[in-house]
């Protein structure tokens, strides 16, 4: 379904991604774990065609993309295929935008339905993410994150992509809300077969989301496998650090020697 | 326990002027932290953690109405004159907080915002102080101090920051230290960095810590004691060991249940339906009663009131049993 | 408004906002209602005024106020206050030209840049600092002495000086906007950078733009005035605030300062006005850190 090739990105000297390579099959789940600056959501962002790669390439349900700026036609093409979650809830929505009208912009963009077809499946996606009408007709500013995060679910699935890429996209949520957002995600991927990339520093919310997870580090992939041996048995020493530094029953913070900051 | 701890909150109260009139934000906390210990107080947003942090600190936003009691050391700080106050708030309790960034001047140096807090609220000559704060410096893991404080803040980053903050506190040699959020903006390694040298400080100190987080299994790891607050009540009260598995709140294990652990093998993730509340929204009865799988009517109804709970408290009509042998309060 | 650590909670400031709002909104709707009764006037000017502005009546020169000339007459004895109602229109229409092509083209500018980035950008920005260098005033007093008198040549020279100020500030929050998740995700849906501009972008920065064109007004009228004032922008002896003012400057040394004086209070109150509606609508649709 996604086909990444020795993607690289450079800021003038600084190589913020280097030489990843990964593939999502069809209806997959697959994680990029990274702390800030591992080159995570840049990589996101040439996936989705919001950043342009300095090389390598991107292959969505098999058209290919090089390096190169994407003209709107070819990134509106793009957009049935790859869809994003943003992490802030707060300005992922337009806030002179009733939310229902948000996922009804994004329903005309994709599909010439007549007006009542229009309505129907808003009215749909929006069923599908747990919102009712009154909330379709509030401004965001009266939702909550949890129920933003629901609302760019819904506009992100208007365009029924193939892949849905998930930016940290319950980190700015309250612990409650995230089990909520990831049950939600799941049934998705369950009822629509689509694929989920989830960007994201929590390996917890890994361990229940994900079949396959990808770990970087300054720009690098420096651990990929299935979820259950990259975090049960991690081969890599930086993997394993990260595992541990996850507080669980037992655990007890320890200085692990300092880190170049 | 017998003796007074340093610091106690006594079924604390905020009221806050929203758009024009008072509501109710915090509605009881109640918490002891003995010399030395730490307290965890963990909650969500909204419930009133942070404000009741600030609270000990008698830093509430103007218009503020506190009931009840916050002591530290038998002193009462919202009857603190404001003399007292401020001596109060530069010896006895320093705060760290999640956004280093927002509380430290960037225009200064990192040396003159150390220095600065030491030479004026308590007088000590720059050259000691500067001393002082190099080796607080070394201790919290800036092995190359002079370098550093001579950087402004945006050259540092955010978990260098943070220790710089935590050295500030160090600096002032507080008994109590409180620590709202501290490592929410940083990567996990860096949090873990970041939290030992806090113990580490506290160990040789003998420092108390009132830790605020959202994350209980943080909480746990590094506190005592644990309190859990949900829309401006503390509704548990117990000790970190008796956290897992055996915590008599049903918003307490619903949190533990609802969040994603990387250990946990095939777990499932238990969501809470509903969001949670802030103080000012929450109707008559059980703050938690629309989102609880245990309540009945009476929750609906009636507010439960902290009550004990082996060792611990918990305000709930209907807690979780602890053991087999006892069956719950059935009120 | 600076963070001040400790108290900058959003119920915190609750209070506060809801004690001081009703005052200061009250200020803002007296601005308002200032600034509506001068449009009123500018557009029924002629209608409105009890004589002809340009009657000179020579029996009749510096007048005190009377049941017939409310504030009295000038030097050849034309009605004061009908040369000051008779003066709004030409007194507003030219700073409403002003501020209208600044305000379009410069946020027009502002969004090219913001959203292009990269050289575009920069060439926007570098020009507009070689604009801002010049002080506006003085650019337009030299067009209008190499163009001669007449409104025109002050209203561009005055519109191009503009420009730098609504831009930059346009640009900055557009950038702002132009860097928010939710136009990236518009983007990936594929929607056309004219529908991002049209429905999203231009919508969200209208408030701020409104704002600075209140406020831009005031500036732009007190410059027209002047203009007007060195005798370089309206010509006698059609009635102009400016040129009134500077009309009555001889009188004043003889003891008549009633034209220069009404004329001026005229340019006090509007410039005020708008300033004091500029800010209040900035604090009501921006916000207090605004």
């Amino acid at each position: 379904m996604l086909e990444v090739r020795s993607l690289r990105k450079e800021f003038g000297d600084f190589v913020a991604v280097d030489d990843v390579t990964f593939s999502l099959p069809e209806q997959g789940s697959l994680a990029i774990v990274g702390e800030s600056g591992s080159g995570k959501t840049t990589t996101a962002r040439m996936i989705a065609g919001l950043e342009t790669p300095s090389g390598g390439t991107v292959a969505v349900a098999g058209a290919e993309r090089g390096p190169g700026r994407p003209r709107p036609r070819a990134r509106r093409a793009r957009g049935r295929r790859i869809q994003m979650v943003f992490q802030d809830p707060y300005s992922s929505l337009d806030r002179h935008q009733r939310v229902g009208d948000a996922v009804a912009e994004a329903v005309a963009l994709h599909q010439d339905l007549p007006a009542a077809g229009r309505r129907a499946r808003v009215a749909e996606l929006l069923d599908l993410v747990g919102l009712d009408e009154r909330q379709a007709r509030s401004l965001p500013k009266a939702l909550s994150g949890g129920q933003r995060q629901r609302v760019a679910i819904a506009r992100a699935l208007a365009a029924q992509p193939r892949v849905l890429i998930l930016d940290e996209a319950i980190a700015a949520l309250d612990v409650s809300i995230q089990a909520q957002i990831l049950a939600l995600l799941a049934r998705i991927r369950a009822d629509t077969g689509t694929a989920l990339l989830f960007i994201t520093h929590d390996l917890g919310a890994v361990r229940h989301i994900s079949d396959d997870v990808l770990v970087m580090r300054a720009g690098r992939v420096v651990e990929h496998g299935p979820v259950g041996s990259v975090l049960d048995a991690p081969e890599d020493p930086y993997t394993r650090r990260l595992i541990d530094s996850i507080p669980k029953p037992g655990w007890k913070p320890r200085r692990r020697g300092e880190k170049a900051a | 326990m017998s003796t007074e701890p340093l610091l106690r909150i006594d079924a604390l109260g905020i009221d806050l002027p929203l758009d024009g009139e008072l509501r109710t934000v915090v509605h009881r906390v109640d918490l002891g932290i003995p010399e030395g210990a730490a307290v965890a107080l963990v909650g969500e947003s909204g419930s009133g953690k942070s404000l009741t942090a600030r609270s000990v600190l008698g830093l509430l936003p103007p218009g503020a109405r506190v009931h009840g009691e916050v002591l530290f050391a038998g002193e009462s700080v919202p009857r603190m004159r404001p003399e007292r106050l401020r001596a109060f708030r530069a010896t006895d309790v320093a705060m760290v907080f999640q956004d280093p960034r927002a509380h430290i001047n960037p225009a200064r140096g990192i040396g003159d915002f150390l220095i600065e807090g030491l030479t004026t609220a308590r007088g000590v000559p720059a050259a000691e102080a500067s001393r002082k704060v190099t080796a607080i410096l070394r201790e919290v893991g800036i092995p190359d101090a002079e370098r550093r404080m001579r950087q402004r803040p945006h050259e540092l980053s955010g978990g260098l920051l943070q220790r710089v903050m935590i050295a500030a506190a160090l600096a002032a040699e507080p008994r109590l230290l409180l620590a709202d959020e501290p490592t929410t903006a940083l990567d996990v390694t860096t949090q873990e960095e970041v939290m030992a040298i806090i113990g580490e400080a506290r160990a040789a100190r003998g420092l108390a810590l009132l830790f605020i987080t959202h994350d209980l299994e943080l909480a746990a790891a590094v506190c005592d004691r644990v309190a859990v607050m949900y829309a401006g009540t503390t509704v548990e009260e117990l000790p970190a060991d008796r956290l897992r598995g055996r915590a008599s709140h049903p918003y307490t294990r619903a949190l533990l249940a609802s969040r994603p652990s990387v250990s946990d093998i095939g777990a499932q993730l238990r969501s809470i339906p509903g969001r949670p509340l802030s103080g000012f929204e929450v109707p008559g009865g059980c703050a938690f009663g629309d989102r609880c799988p245990r309540a009945r009517d009476l929750c609906r109804t009636d507010r439960p009131e902290p009550a004990s709970v082996e060792d611990g408290t918990a305000a709930c009509h209907f807690p979780h049993p602890l053991t087999l042998e006892e069956t719950g309060r059935h009120a | 408004m600076t963070t001040a650590p400790l108290s900058g909670t959003t119920t915190g400031t609750g209070r506060t906002k809801a004690k001081r709002t009703r005052p200061r909104d009250r200020l803002t709707l007296g601005a308002g209602c200032v600034v509506g009764l001068f449009v009123l006037l500018a557009v029924l000017g002629p209608l409105l005024a009890p004589h002809d502005p340009n009657a000179v009546d020579p029996m009749n020169v510096y007048a005190g106020p009377s049941a017939t000339h409310l504030l009295g007459t000038d030097d050849t004895g034309r009605d004061l206050l009908s040369r000051l109602i008779a003066g709004t229109r030409a007194s507003l229409a030219a700073p409403a030209v002003v501020v209208a092509v600044s305000t379009v083209l410069g946020t027009l500018l502002a969004l090219t840049a913001a959203w292009s980035g990269g050289w575009v950008d920069r060439l926007v920005s570098g020009a507009l600092d070689i604009v801002f260098g010049f002080p506006g005033l003085i650019l337009a007093v030299l067009v209008a002495a190499v163009f001669g008198a007449g409104l025109t040549a002050p209203i561009v020279a005055l519109s191009i000086a503009y420009l730098p100020l609504i831009t930059r500030v346009v640009r900055s929050a557009a950038l702002r906007e132009r860097n928010l998740p939710y136009v990236s995700a518009l983007q990936l849906l594929g929607a056309p950078t004219a529908r991002i501009w049209t429905r999203h972008l231009l919508p969200n920065l209208l408030p701020l733009v409104l704002v600075q064109a209140t406020i831009g007004f005031g500036y732009a009228l007190l410059d027209v005035a002047a203009i007007s004032f060195l005798g370089l922008g309206s010509r006698p002896p059609d009635p102009e605030w400016g040129l009134m003012v500077s009309n009555g400057a001889p009188s004043i040394l003889s003891g008549q300062p009633q034209q220069s004086l009404y004329a001026g209070l005229a340019i006090l109150i509007v410039v005020v006005a708008f300033n004091l509606l500029g800010t209040g609508l900035s604090r009501r649709l921006l916000g207090d850190n605004a």
